[in-house]
């Protein structure tokens, strides 16, 4: 883990340029307009720390794009500038523009993007730990004004999909596992009918298999109600299995994106962030990597 | 020696003696802990919803009273005034979100901490501006004769207090747990900014919470002051609650409700009993000694909300 923070900054290979320029083609071809279109946006903290700088992305309808990176490189804040979250943290987007179906989201409250179809699920679940798992459910469809019995609809849409939050419904979700508060956070956000959810490092803190079992789930929401997802992860293998489209992060910068199976195959993406380098996973040419590096840019 | 055997001993001795004395000083303890109680309960909703812990809660009450006094006192029937002073009260809420908490959203709880006791400064004044800083009596119609049960007597309007207060804690204890508002609270106070996730707004809760402390606050304040009248003192007597809420923990709803009958009858019992061995007047401190010891043993307060540790 402590290996990813020295990683060499900014390493766009000729083979992942050709790669990004295949995915405009695929984009355009796409014709549609992006449902999220962050452009070169920069987040400052406490007035002074410059976190974000100059991030683009585009996350489309229905896919499910995600957003890798080590410790610290900017993810979570994204994704809060995203959702607007930022104030709360006295964070601010200084520079660039987010758009949400190509209306800009600056003015908008958290509550107005969740009317809009954008919840977000924070990193490490924040569930309401003294509410109930129902309940923690029922707060999820706050904005919902399309009354009780399309609530309880959603509700026994939730719980197909997570069998276990039925079992456990009335237990207070502060004494739930990490297993089922990631379902509870995850089935919280689908109780405001989302269009895209904002998912930030889902596989925090969970066994292997579980981690697999919630990815499992993102990729059928994604598919049978067509939500679409922008999720931040550090577990690139994971987030590449399941997702359309990648972007990664380094030191609040976007470094390398593709659609994910390029990524994946990736040599730089395999050796920094798959931890498969092979042999030559040496320091020495970790070093030699950078200076060429330097070089480039 | 004496003095053992004057704390230890003979106070009991004397409990015993006449036990039905002691009941109606229990119930005189209760009835005032009931109102600590109310006032506390106050300082539990806002604190839970909005982490500020509000300085000026015993001066809403009042400031309520007043309003309400004077309103009466202006020619208005009570079933004219009591909604008038409510919508007073909703209106302060909002004045106080808007103009104050709104600005300083973010801003260290310190900061809250210092504005809140300028809005009671404030707001004492204002009241006294509209209303003058006179003594009012305030007169709705509590019912002021007494029961006798068996040697026990009790004052029915002792009795009204409870009941009323009563009725308004299971009101809101409802209100809490079965309504979509009362949910988006509850969730608000555990976690800010999953709320904020899931839609709720939070200046909107602010107001809700607010405006129900006001309300908490004028129902403290139409009781005690039907006792003692409208006048400042009712914001000193509202302060007892710092050592109802250290003792219920600032979290709790209950808590705060337990805590103030503690504090109440506590201090009445030690009053009559232990009281003459201080020279009197200990009603005064004792809820604060007690207070102290509870900072020693239990900081966390009686009911101080779980940290919920799973293991
Ligand atoms: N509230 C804050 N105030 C100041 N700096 C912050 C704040 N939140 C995050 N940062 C800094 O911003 C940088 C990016 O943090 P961020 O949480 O976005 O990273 P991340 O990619 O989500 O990391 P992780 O994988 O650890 O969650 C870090 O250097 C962090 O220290
Ligand atoms: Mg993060």
């Amino acid at each position: 883990m402590p290996r990813k923070k020295a990683l060499p900054h900014a390493v766009v290979p000729d083979s992942v340029v050709a790669v990004k320029e295949d995915v405009v083609a695929v984009n355009r071809d796409e014709g549609s307009d992006p449902l999220i279109r962050i452009s070169n946006i920069e987040v400052i903290y406490d007035h002074v720390i410059l976190v974000i700088k100059g991030v683009s992305l585009e996350v489309h309808e229905g896919h499910i794009v995600a957003l890798l990176g080590a410790n610290g490189a900017g993810k979570t804040t994204t994704l809060k500038a995203v959702s607007n979250l930022l104030g709360t943290e006295r964070g601010d987007v200084t520079k660039g523009t987010i758009e949400l179906r190509g209306e800009k989201v600056e003015k908008m409250t958290p509550s107005d993007l969740v009317n809009r179809g954008v919840v977000q699920v924070m990193e490490g679940r924040h569930c309401f730990e003294h509410l109930t798992v129902e309940e923690n459910l029922l707060v999820g469809a706050y904005t919902r004004r399309d009354g009780k019995a399309a609530i309880q609809t959603s509700m026994e849409k939730v719980y197909g999909y997570f069998p276990r939050l039925k079992e456990r419904r009335k237990s207070q979700a502060g004494y739930t596992s990490g297993g089922e508060q990631q379902m509870l956070a995850i089935g919280r956000a689908l109780m405001a009918n989302p269009s895209v959810i904002l998912l930030d490092e889902p596989s925090m803190g969970l066994a292997p298999q579980l981690v697999e079992d919630i990815f499992e789930i993102v990729k059928r929401l994604n598919q049978e109600q067509n939500v679409t997802f922008l999720l931040a992860e550090q577990n690139t293998v994971v987030a590449l299995k399941y997702a359309d489209y990648g972007y990664i992060l380094e030191n609040g910068r976007v470094v390398m994106d593709g659609d994910a199976a390029s990524l994946a195959e990736n040599e730089d993406v395999k050796e920094f962030y798959l931890g498969m380098g092979g042999g030559d996973k040496n320091f020495s040419n970790v070093k030699s990597y950078r200076r060429r590096k330097r070089w480039l840019a | 020696m004496d003095m053992l055997y004057n704390i230890l001993i003979a106070p009991f001795l004397e409990i015993a003696k006449s036990p039905s004395f002691f009941a109606e000083v229990v119930i005189g303890g209760l009835m005032s802990g009931v109102m600590y109680s109310l006032v506390a309960l106050g300082f539990v909703l806002i604190f839970k919803a909005s982490g500020v812990f509000n300085f000026a809660q015993g001066v809403m009450v009042l400031f309520a009273a007043l309003n309400f006094s004077g309103l009466l006192d202006a020619g208005l029937s009570i079933w004219l005034a009591f909604p008038l002073t409510v919508l007073i009260m909703v209106l302060l809420a909002w004045c106080i979100e808007r103009l104050v908490l709104s600005k300083l959203v973010n801003q260290q709880d310190i900061i809250l901490f210092m504005a809140t006791i300028g809005i009671g400064y404030f707001l004492q004044g204002f009241g006294e501006f509209l209303w003058t800083g006179n003594v009012r009596k305030l007169d709705v119609g509590i019912p002021q004769d007494a029961w006798f049960f068996g040697d026990i007597m009790i004052q029915q309007s002792d009795v009204f207090a409870a009941v009323v207060a009563g009725i308004l804690v299971i009101v809101l204890a409802l209100f809490f747990q079965y309504t979509r508002i009362g949910r988006a609270l509850r969730a608000v106070a555990d976690d800010h900014q999953a709320a904020m996730t899931v839609g709720i707004p939070l200046r909107s809760i602010w107001l809700i919470v607010w405006s129900v402390a006001g309300f908490v606050a004028l129902v403290a304040g139409i009781m005690w002051g039907s006792r003692v009248g409208v006048q400042f003192s009712l914001s000193v007597i509202a302060l007892k609650a710092l050592p109802v809420l250290i003792l219920g923990g600032f979290t709790s709803v209950p808590g705060a409700i337990i805590g103030g009958l503690i504090i109440g009858v506590g201090e009445k019992v030690a009053e009559i009993y232990w009281g003459p061995l201080f020279g009197g007047a200990i009603e005064e401190w004792f809820a604060y000694i007690l207070a102290m010891l509870f900072l020693f043993f239990r900081p966390q307060g009686l009911f101080g909300e779980r940290i919920i540790e799973r293991v």
